[in-house]
């Protein structure tokens, strides 16, 4: 393998990595900071590709991007609005929404399951066509998602030093204490969720342009994978201001991605993605919980010995 | 100024478990008043403070703050001319927010998308160095970092920072220790005087309730059973009081948390 490949295979991990961490910062906004573990994450990533795809095709490369934020927010919308005004389970809510995308996303593909775009100008052509002649030519995908991750982290660096991001934060810190500084907890729910599945609707747009065709199955298990990559990103920064934490996430995104590439190279079957990111979190979320277990197993162990000694 | 008028709450109604805890009840307070609450277990007094808060809809009666009906007005509305502090420290800030982040949500000034000023840092500044904690300094550290009466001091803060119409204390001392809660009954005492705030303070301490204030309420099943304030609250013992307690409700004063002297 000659360092040309290498190279090659590294940037389509970058840009992976970043596509992907657009998800990520979504659930940044909505797991880390809002307390909502958001599982309509998979089927908004989808209806993001399916929308983007069709505006795209539509002949509207530009108008795809906006068109699958704003389809994002309609689907965030409908998930907060289930779980705070209409009293069902956030999870559940989660998994209805999720549920019901399958068909919609069926539906904006014209009744298919997948839409092909090989022919059809995306951002990225456009982009390409734009910088053609120049060295950069080549990288055009990778520059739309630098750009638009960069946008993404800024956005949310400010929004959440807002008085609307501060309450957002204490939504899902202390809804009680939201409550008591005259601010409805449930109107702070519903603004989070539309703004963080808008990322959702702009990640799944991104990749589905970027690999020029959309099937139906193109979100499924993100959640998991996003969810990995964000508790990857909270061992690399556990601490500091959120403008750092948020870089945080997208690298881990990116590490997940560029291992997960790795492991390709050591035949590692493309299938096994969504197991090692199963995987992942559950060491993530159990690791700390097993741990402060240890202790009492410890004591069990010699409490055992002792009874077996006397 | 907070008018009353004989409301009722059942919770599980229809069931085995019916409780009838508030039962018709009315209280008239007028502007300035500092009332203490004590009564038994499960007398209705932090019910009592749910329902004018606005954590449910009463099943029936009226409730006016300052003239307006706030019978049905959900509780976050409420909360613009009612501050609270409860029991528990813990429930008054985010615990994963900055203390500066807590007030500024608390200090509710500027647009949605306002963020935090200067002048809004220096302010927050000057309010905390007067609880003497020295949290003036810390204002960058996650809440979650402080003891519980700084915890509660900070959300006397907050929950004063406007000075509500209306300041509802529930029995906010008694998760602390003897001199902490001292401390922060007495920073209590002096904001409410400084703002002339109106005042309904739950306690278990019997002494406290006769100490602090111009009026002490007795609560038994969901009604007032006792009102005294002006001549006849002067001079008055705990002694006196259980005893009036006993002639107004038939039996003898039972909670497990009171403090009899």
């Amino acid at each position: 393998m000659d360092l040309n490949s290498i190279l090659n295979l590294g940037e389509n991990a970058l840009q992976l990595g970043l596509i992907s961490s657009l998800t990520v910062l979504a659930l940044f906004l909505s797991y880390s900071m809002l307390n909502v573990c958001d599982l309509s994450t998979d089927g908004c990533f989808t209806l993001g590709a399916t929308v983007g795809a069709a505006v795209a095709i539509s002949g509207h490369p530009l108008l795809s991007i906006p068109a699958a934020m704003l389809a994002g927010v309609l689907s965030g919308f409908v998930t907060a609005l289930l779980q705070t005004k209409m009293g069902v389970d956030s999870l559940l809510a989660g998994i209805i929404v999720n549920t019901g995308l399958y068909s919609v996303n069926i539906a904006v593909m014209g009744n298919s399951s997948l839409l092909n775009m090989n022919t059809t100008e995306t951002v990225f052509t456009s982009l390409k066509s734009l910088l053609s002649g120049t060295p950069l030519e080549q990288h055009n995908v990778l520059i739309v998602s630098l750009i638009a991750v960069a946008l993404v982290v800024i956005f949310l660096s400010i929004f959440l030093k807002t008085k609307l991001g501060l309450a957002i934060r204490a939504t899902g810190n202390n809804p009680d204490m939201v409550r008591s500084s005259s601010i409805n907890p449930a109107f702070t729910t519903i603004i989070g969720l539309c703004v963080s599945n808008s990322f959702t609707g702009l990640s799944g747009c991104l990749l589905a342009q970027s690999q020029k065709s959309v099937n139906i199955d193109i979100g499924t298990g993100m959640v998991t994978i996003a969810l990995a990559s964000l508790l990857i990103g909270g061992v690399f920064v556990s601490k500091g201001k959120i403008p750092a934490k948020a870089v945080g996430v997208v690298l881990g995104s990116i590490v997940f991605r560029v291992v997960y590439t790795v492991a390709l190279r050591f035949d590692m079957p493309a299938s096994m993605l969504k197991l090692v990111s199963s995987v992942i979190v559950v060491i993530a979320i159990s690791g700390p919980y097993l741990k402060s277990r240890y202790p009492e197993f410890k004591r069990q162990l010699t409490h055992k010995r002792s009874k077996e000694a006397a | 100024m907070l008018e009353i008028k004989e409301i009722s709450k059942t919770f599980n109604p229809g069931t085995a478990n019916a409780k009838i805890a508030l039962d018709k009840l009315s209280l008239s307070v007028k502007d300035g008043d500092f009332i203490t609450i004590i009564g038994a277990n499960g007398a209705g007094k932090s019910t009592l403070f749910n329902a004018i808060a606005g954590d449910f809809t009463t099943d029936e009666g009226k409730i006016t703050l300052d003239g307006e009906d706030i019978t049905l007005m959900p509780a976050h509305k409420r909360a613009k001319s009612i501050g609270r502090l409860f029991q528990d420290p813990m429930r008054g800030s985010a615990p994963g927010m900055s203390i500066e982040e807590n007030l500024a949500l608390a200090a509710g000034n500027g647009e949605w998308l306002s963020r935090i000023s200067k002048r809004d840092k220096d302010e927050f500044r000057s309010r905390l160095s007067l609880l003497d904690m020295g949290l003036e300094d810390r204002m960058n550290q996650p809440v979650g970092l402080l003891s519980g009466g700084q915890r509660q001091a900070l959300t006397l803060v907050m929950a004063t920072y406007n000075p509500p119409k209306l300041l509802l204390l529930d029995e906010h001392t008694a998760a602390l220790d003897p001199a902490t809660a001292e401390k922060v009954l007495k920073l209590t005492s002096e904001t409410v005087g400084v703002n002339s705030l109106t005042c309904l303070m739950i306690t278990h301490n019997m002494q406290s309730a006769l100490d602090l204030g111009n009026r002490t309420v007795m609560m038994d099943a969901g009604k007032i059973i006792l009102d005294i304030e002006g001549e006849n609250r002067k001079g008055i013992t705990v002694n006196d009081l259980l005893e009036q307690f006993k002639l107004a409700s038939g039996k003898a004063l039972t909670n497990d948390r009171m403090l009899l002297s």
